[in-house]
């Protein structure tokens, strides 16, 4: 029941808030996206990678990795620096996939080589990193996998196709997922750490979204070599290894800013919203159904903030996983509620894009609503969330 | 109460309320099982429904519970209580509400939170009172059913040198359970809370006929109770009754939380025994997705819960915007489990004799009580945008002028 901070984090707390508020980073050359998987301009991605490089050299990125893979040797400092980051309203790190996937796996999974090759670069957000786990015919039945590996010599050739991959189109490496065996579906995969910008016979090609923006990518790989050097585990292993990042990205959503400050400024951004909007006449801040729906919201935003805390209290938790594995499910819902009634107290306002020189907040309610499927479809839809708590939190059958 | 306070890690929730809680848990489910508490209040429909007679309980079960110190869980370590953090209270009291245990605890507990908030020598003796096993209700609510601490029920009028009270007190909790009731009652301008013991000449208990077994509920109709200055808790009793309200609305919603969760745990072990297409039920997704938002549900209640418990205890001012979302949560939560519950069952779930209705209707009781979640939303949102405007000016767009 050990909820008291260290000394340790204690201290890294007040060097953090100082160091952030010391710190403040220059205003962006243009307005940033959301989240990192939405990051387009090579402005915006200059600028974000200088600021993650910055904190990193701060030590609030990879706080709790070991010093000789690039981190800084804290333990239980990182949730507090995410902490302080939210709090400080500062840009989100860039290299999400690096951090949140690519780096945790290849700690468990990596050799020493590996470790000590990729980390770092994860870490300081030098080299941006995407994820090859979609294809158009494995999607939620992720273990479909048609990409295939061959081996030569000390080689192994790729040819396949991946989507919907965020980030590809900056990307430095790729955390990739390939068959290497058609005779099992689980035990025929193998994980690679794939080379992409620049590497002959990868092709990338942008996706436009839904809302006219690109953002992700589908990505061409044609006899493509890969060193055996890069293979993550073992030949066969891939399921487990790919297992391990599904585990880090799902848990990754407190760092991403669902369970803390984020919440709260939401409500603030509706309330001033409701605040400012007139409808037939009345402030919307004003209609007794507008209030209740924004209050609504501010008890799930609440209601985020006492769960990831009571996380920590396992006297009060029946299930480990029961909280935890919520997160992904709640947060990706929280702002897509959030956003839809930003859309509806807008009213007529919501129907502008954002080039529209009169869309208030640039369009922001509008856009924000129309992003926020990726969000419950990205990483695990909604639905296989569900799946997954009625079968290892309830105990229910498995759907599969 | 004004100095800036801080909310433990742990919601105040520590070894020792772990320990409590446990050994309620253990107790309850030993003394009231399911079956139990079937053939305790639900044997038959006649007698509560049709005769009217009051929901029974397990009087013998009850003074262990007295003996175990419970009616003092919120009463100070000098007055003869165990004064636990508020997180252990309602620990313990979500393990009633997970066995839908009949009795006057709640109620009890509601008292001695707003004798607390009285505080003063009269409120003390009370409180003493309770912690040596005595029962008490509140008789705070008028005919029309309002949550508002100025809408006293009773009137209250001067006469040589005492109170006489006159009128109606509505949705009583378990009054015949209760040795005294806490009233609230309009004395001129102000507002008095009295202490009124339920045998006291003049009052009369009616009961209501309640769908919920596990109480009993009553109409307390006062026709001329004095009330001696010893028996008066306080001259300010709206101020009262608003400072305690945040306790009251944790009390009831951690009833909803533990019932709710009952009723979870219990629909889905039924979904995983059910065979139908030759599969357990739980493996269809209409069966198994819902049960997951019941889950959350429930869960974010729980955290609420215990939110508001440790601001009340920190003596947070705005504890009151944590137990508002609290019972909006729990009494939502509550609504959607119960909904679900049943109709996951299929037809056993329907009847009387399975059993899932005493939950059910204890939670569309509680969901009621003080206030349901679009009350609460709509108290929230006066706390947290403002009231609505009044202004003639800002009710028209000034575009259109
Ligand atoms: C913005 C965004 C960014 C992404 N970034 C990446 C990335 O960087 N790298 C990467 O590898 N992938 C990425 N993805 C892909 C994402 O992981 C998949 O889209 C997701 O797993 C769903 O797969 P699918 O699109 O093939 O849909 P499908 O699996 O075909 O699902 C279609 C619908 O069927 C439902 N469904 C499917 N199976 C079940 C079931 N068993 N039970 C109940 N319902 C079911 C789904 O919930 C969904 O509603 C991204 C997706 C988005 C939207």
């Amino acid at each position: 029941m050990s909820v008291e901070l260290s000394q340790d984090q204690r201290a890294f707390g007040e060097y953090a808030r100082r160091w952030l508020k010391e710190n403040a980073p220059p205003p962006p050359p243009e307005r940033l996206p959301i989240t990192p998987i939405e990051v387009m301009t090579i402005g915006q991605r200059d600028y974000l990678q200088a600021w993650q490089r910055k904190c990193y050299d701060a030590g609030l990125v990879g706080a709790d990795y070991p010093k000789e893979y690039g981190g800084h040797g804290h333990t239980g400092c990182q949730r507090i620096a995410n902490q302080e980051m939210n709090r400080a309203g500062v840009p989100f790190l860039i290299n999400i996939v690096g951090l949140s996937m690519a780096a945790p796996t290849i700690l468990q999974h990596g050799t020493e080589e590996q470790k000590r090759k990729f980390i770092p670069g994860c870490l300081s957000g030098d080299e941006i990193w995407c994820q090859g786990f979609s294809e158009p015919g494995a999607g939620s039945d992720l273990a479909n996998q048609r990409t295939s590996a061959v081996r030569d010599g000390d080689e192994w050739i790729i040819n396949g196709h991946k989507v919907w991959t965020s980030l590809g189109h900056f990307a430095r490496w790729m955390i990739l997922v390939t068959r290497t065996s058609k005779d099992d579906k689980y035990n025929g995969l193998t994980y690679f750490l794939c080379p992409i910008e620049g590497h002959p016979g990868v092709r990338v090609r942008p996706l436009v979204k839904i809302t006219g923006e690109t953002g992700f990518n589908e990505v061409f790989f044609e006899d493509v070599r890969v060193p055996d050097a890069n293979r993550l585990d073992e030949v066969g292993k891939g399921w487990a290894v790919a297992m391990t990042t599904l585990l880090s990205e799902r848990g990754a959503s407190e760092g991403a800013g669902s369970g803390g400050g984020r919440g709260e400024s939401a409500i603030r951004d509706l309330i001033s919203l409701a605040r400012s909007t007139w409808r037939n006449g009345v402030l919307a801040a004003d209609d007794p159904v507008t209030r209740d729906a924004i209050m609504q919201r501010a008890i799930v935003a609440e209601g985020m903030r006492q769960n990831a805390k009571r996380a920590r209290v396992p006297a009060l938790c029946d299930h480990p996983m029961r909280l935890p594995l919520q997160q992904k499910l709640t947060g990706s819902e929280f702002q897509q509620g959030n956003a839809r009634l930003g859309v509806e107290i807008a009213g007529a306002h919501s129907t502008l894009y954002k080039r529209d020189p009169r869309a208030p907040q640039a369009g922001h309610w509008p856009l924000a609503y129309l992003n926020s499927y990726g969000n419950t479809i990205a990483a695990g839809t909604n639905e296989i969330q569900r799946n997954i708590l009625g079968e290892r939190v309830l105990g229910l059958p498995k759907t599969k | 109460m004004t100095t800036a306070k801080t909310v433990s890690k742990d919601f105040g929730f520590g070894e020792d309320e772990a320990m409590l809680r446990d050994m309620a848990r253990r107790m309850l489910s030993e003394r009231l099982p399911m079956d139990r508490l079937r053939k305790l209040v639900a044997e038959a429909p006649e007698p509560v429904y049709d005769k009217g007679e009051r929901a029974p309980w397990d009087t013998q079960l009850w003074s262990e519970i007295v003996a175990l110190g419970w009616t003092g869980l919120a009463v100070s370590e000098a007055e003869g209580g165990s004064d636990i953090s508020l997180a252990g209270i309602a620990g313990i009291v979500e393990e009633v509400g997970r066995h839908a245990l009949p009795s006057p605890l709640i109620p009890t507990l509601m008292a001695s939170l707003v004798l607390r908030a009285a505080s003063g020598e009269v409120a003390g003796q009370l409180l003493a009172r309770i912690a040596g096993g005595a029962t008490a209700s509140l008789a705070i609510t008028n005919d029309r059913g309002s949550w508002e601490p100025e809408h006293a029920p009773l009137i209250a009028r001067e006469e040589a040198g005492a109170l006489v009270l006159h009128g109606d007190a509505r949705f009583v909790q378990d009054a015949f359970k209760a040795d005294f009731l806490i009233a609230s009652a309009r004395l001129g301008e102000t507002f008095v809370l009295c202490a009124v013991e339920t045998d006291a000449d003049g009052l009369r208990l009616e009961a209501d006929h309640i769908h919920d077994l596990t109480r009993d509920q009553a109409s307390a109709h006062f026709q001329g109770v004095r009330v001696s200055d010893a028996a008066v808790v306080s001259r300010d009793a709206a101020s009262v009754l608003r400072a305690a309200w945040p306790g009251l609305l944790v009390l009831v919603s951690a009833d909803l939380c533990g019932a709710s969760e009952r009723l979870l745990q219990t629909t889905v072990e039924y979904a995983k025994e059910r065979v139908q297409f030759d599969r357990p039920i739980g493996f269809f997704q209409a069966v198994k997705h819902p049960l997951v938002d019941a889950m959350v549900e429930i869960d974010r209640a729980r955290s609420l819960l215990y939110y508001a418990a440790a601001e009340i205890d920190a003596g947070i001012d705005k504890a009151e915007i944590a137990a508002r979302m609290a019972k909006s949560a729990a009494s939502d939560a509550a609504a959607f489990i119960s909904d679900r519950a049943i109709q996951l069952h299929g037809g056993i779930g329907f009847t009387w004799e399975y059993g899932l209705h005493i939950h059910f209707k204890r939670n569309l009781h509680n969901q009621a009580l003080f206030g349901d979640g679009v009350h609460q939303r709509k108290k929230l949102a006066d706390l947290l945008i403002g009231p609505v405007s009044t202004s003639p000016n800002l009710g028209r767009d000034p575009a259109a002028t």
